[in-house]
């Protein structure tokens, strides 16, 4: 989590000191304005992306409820917590900067802190939104069907919703005493959200924990292919039904589109061609990379029952490691639309796809062997990186998964000519497949060497 | 024949002795009931009968073979310890068919081996358009030791089964017990912390004190007294 929350510090960061020069160098008009136009969509994202991965207050609070406090100061606790979120938090690191640098280019400081003062109270209003809304999916769907359709009008020109709602936030800056408003809606939220939750602070009501309708389901198609299918069909359920098994597939769909960064030349360092070798890999391989490098870690919750049944490692591996093959291919297939950009883009992808397939399916479940983080399977916690996964064994293992096929690549593609560059990656990844069984045999050893170990880790909860 | 044994079994963790057994033999088709309070060492020696940790010296056998040493005792050994002995996203049925598959018994043997015990389930189990992690503590226990009788396992161990189970479910659990125990060619363990469960429902009941073993009792109507003196004492 830390790094993730780096990371998007340094992003929000990079913006906030770089965006009013970006932004006026590009001639869209005056920044400040155009900020405003899209503040819309701004808070919306913020919104969703709160609803999605914003832990709530309301767990912490059963085990409040039988101490000697009253519950209006429960409730206080709980809501006052979430002021200081990461999701809030993480705002400043554009608005403080980017109100310091409209302050240096001469605007009306009145208008530029009541303008700040409103978006800050904004921003804390969605914090409070979200915390209603998460309890009711009535709110939610609805909320965001009438946004999709908005954003769809949009991109078609039909109508504009930020000509409106741009006046809403450039009213802030004209007349700061609008600043008053947001700051009045948030009052009303938190006074909302206060009422909402001590009203329902029942073990059955407001506390209790969300039971999914279950259906017992079969997929007996995969039972033909004996205990790999059998394995198989509970890891397609384990990624159905499980929240963060989801969020990380989530995830690694979007790195099929990482490589529009690489070939439609928005960036100028990608244009090496060593470069479209690292794109081909990270684009076929997100599920590879974001599921595959927890596995064991999958079954934490259940690992001793793996580990007495009668199952044997082998079995197990080879149905992760045909999971995650499986997917590459899918990953391959479907970012076929990268032939948009000729076929060397997508020749670079299909290389990196038997690279993956062939090497670093292995590396992955080798990796996998010593990051012995318990998942919690129903809670999003730590999905954007843990500290665990970044330990020296596993930062080795990148070496071969991401940096050898460049070298490799490099090599044909300077040596001799791009074609055998390619030809070389290609054939490495054959080679892998060609010793499956010895490789298995040996992650297999390493497995049942670190198995104790793993099972004592996976005994901490989360 | 004894079934398992325990030699020299010790389980250390820095200058703590958690486990000292320096010989336990369980005969085949025996049941054996494992008492003794918290710490006294009753998951620890389960935990080593399944090689889910390492013994600090000395070794258990289980049918002959070593478990740490090799996977074969595996397909003749079925156990339920806790709660991470259960799949937390499947339904019951799911699960049990699982198991089912591991222990090589289709479909059809598992639906018939369950109806057996629709008694047991008291209509909470089957059907129950729930998944296990959202079913209560004892229905979860009840999934947890049915399943550990699917395919006809020849050892099977039992951590704790009678905890959070109802009045009527324990009942229950100690008639499919006895049953068991009937049959010669199961060995079946059992710890609980309740004396008048396991003296009902065991042969023969060692208790664990810090690690060693204190009493080994033949199961006698003066067992409980015995073991409510030493325990009371």
């Amino acid at each position: 989590m830390i790094f993730g929350a780096l990371y998007f510090i340094l992003v929000f960061l990079a913006m906030g000191l770089g965006a009013f020069y970006i932004i006026d160098k590009s001639g869209l008009g005056d920044p400040l304005q155009v900020v405003n136009g899209i503040m819309i969509y701004y808070l919306v994202v913020d919104l969703y992306i709160r609803y999605a991965l914003q832990k709530m207050p309301i767990m912490n609070i059963r085990p409040l409820l039988y101490l000697p406090f009253r519950k209006g100061q429960v409730v206080q606790y709980s809501l006052g917590k979430t002021l200081f979120s990461f999701f809030n938090l993480a705002h400043a690191f554009f608005f403080v900067p980017f109100s310091i640098i409209l302050l240096i280019e001469g605007y009306d400081p009145a208008g530029v802190v009541g303008w700040h003062l409103g978006i800050f109270a904004l921003i804390f209003t969605n914090n409070f939104l979200n915390i209603i809304m998460n309890n009711k999916d009535s709110v939610f769907y609805p909320v965001i069907v009438v946004l999709v359709g908005l954003g769809v009008l949009q991109y078609y020109g039909w109508f504009d919703i930020t000509l409106y709602t741009v006046h809403l936030f450039d009213a802030l800056y004209n007349q700061p005493i609008y600043a008053l408003l947001p700051w009045g809606l948030l009052i009303f939220m938190i006074y909302a959200a206060f009422h909402y939750f001590k009203k329902h602070m029942y073990l059955d009501g407001g506390l209790a924990t969300k039971q999914s309708v279950a259906k017992t389901e079969d997929y007996a198609w995969l039972s033909r292919f004996g205990n790999l299918g059998i394995f198989l069909q509970n890891d397609i359920k384990l990624i159905k039904r499980n929240k963060r098994s989801r969020t990380t597939v989530i995830v690694s769909v979007l790195f099929l589109f990482y490589g529009l960064l690489f070939f439609t030349g928005s960036l100028e360092v990608y244009e090496n061609p060593v470069w479209q070798i690292f794109a081909g890999i990270f684009v076929s391989g997100g599920f590879l990379f974001t599921f595959g490098q927890y596995v064991p870690s999958w079954d934490s919750s259940y690992y001793p029952l793996m580990m007495s049944q009668n199952i044997q490692y082998k079995e197990y591996l080879n149905s992760k490691w045909y999971l995650v093959i499986i997917a590459t291919l899918l990953s391959t297939l479907v970012s076929a639309f990268y032939l948009y950009f000729g076929w060397e883009a997508y020749l670079a992808i299909l290389v990196g796809a038997i690279y993956n397939m062939g090497v670093n399916s292995y590396l992955v479940l080798w990796g996998g062997a010593y990051i012995k983080t318990p998942i919690d399977l129903t809670s999003n916690k730590n999905a954007f990186g843990d500290k665990q996964a970044f330990n020296t064994k596993t930062l080795l293992l990148t070496v071969p998964k991401l940096l050898l096929p460049l070298v490799v690549y490099a090599l044909g593609h300077y040596l001799v000519n791009p074609t055998v560059g390619y030809a070389m990656v290609a054939l490495s990844g054959i080679i892998g497949f060609a010793f499956k069984d010895a490789v298995f045999r040996k992650i297999e050893k390493i497995y049942k060497k670190e198995k104790y170990k793993t099972l004592l880790a996976y005994k901490q909860k989360t | 024949m004894n079934m398992i044994k325990a030699e020299n079994l010790t389980k250390t963790y820095g200058d703590q002795t958690v486990l000292n057994l320096d010989s336990l033999d369980i005969p085949k088709g025996q049941s054996f009931g494992l008492v003794g309070n918290n710490g006294a060492g009753k998951t620890t020696f389960f935990s080593l009968l399944l090689d889910l940790i390492q013994p600090s010296s000395g070794k258990v056998l289980n049918n002959e073979i070593e478990v740490s040493k090799s996977e074969d005792w595996k397909p003749f050994t079925s156990a339920f310890i806790d709660e991470t002995f259960l799949i937390g996203y499947l339904t019951p049925e799911e699960y049990f068919y699982f198991i089912g598959e591991l222990r090589g018994r289709n479909k059809a043997d598992v639906d018939a081996m369950l109806a057996q015990f629709e008694d047991f389930f008291h209509g909470e189990i089957l059907g129950q358009k729930k998944y296990l992690r959202d079913l209560s503590k004892g229905n979860q226990k009840k999934v947890g030791i049915v399943a550990s009788f699917i395919g006809d396992p020849e050892v099977i161990i039992l951590d704790e089964p009678f905890a959070n189970l109802d009045p009527t479910t324990q009942i229950r659990l100690k008639a499919l017990i006895r049953e068991l125990a009937q049959n010669k060619d199961v060995t079946i363990l059992v710890s609980s912390h309740d004396l008048m469960h396991v003296t009902e429902v065991c042969e023969r009941i060692v208790v664990l004190n810090k690690g060693e073993v204190v009493r080994d009792i033949a199961t006698s109507a003066e067992t409980l007294k015995e073991l409510e003196r030493f325990f009371g004492g």
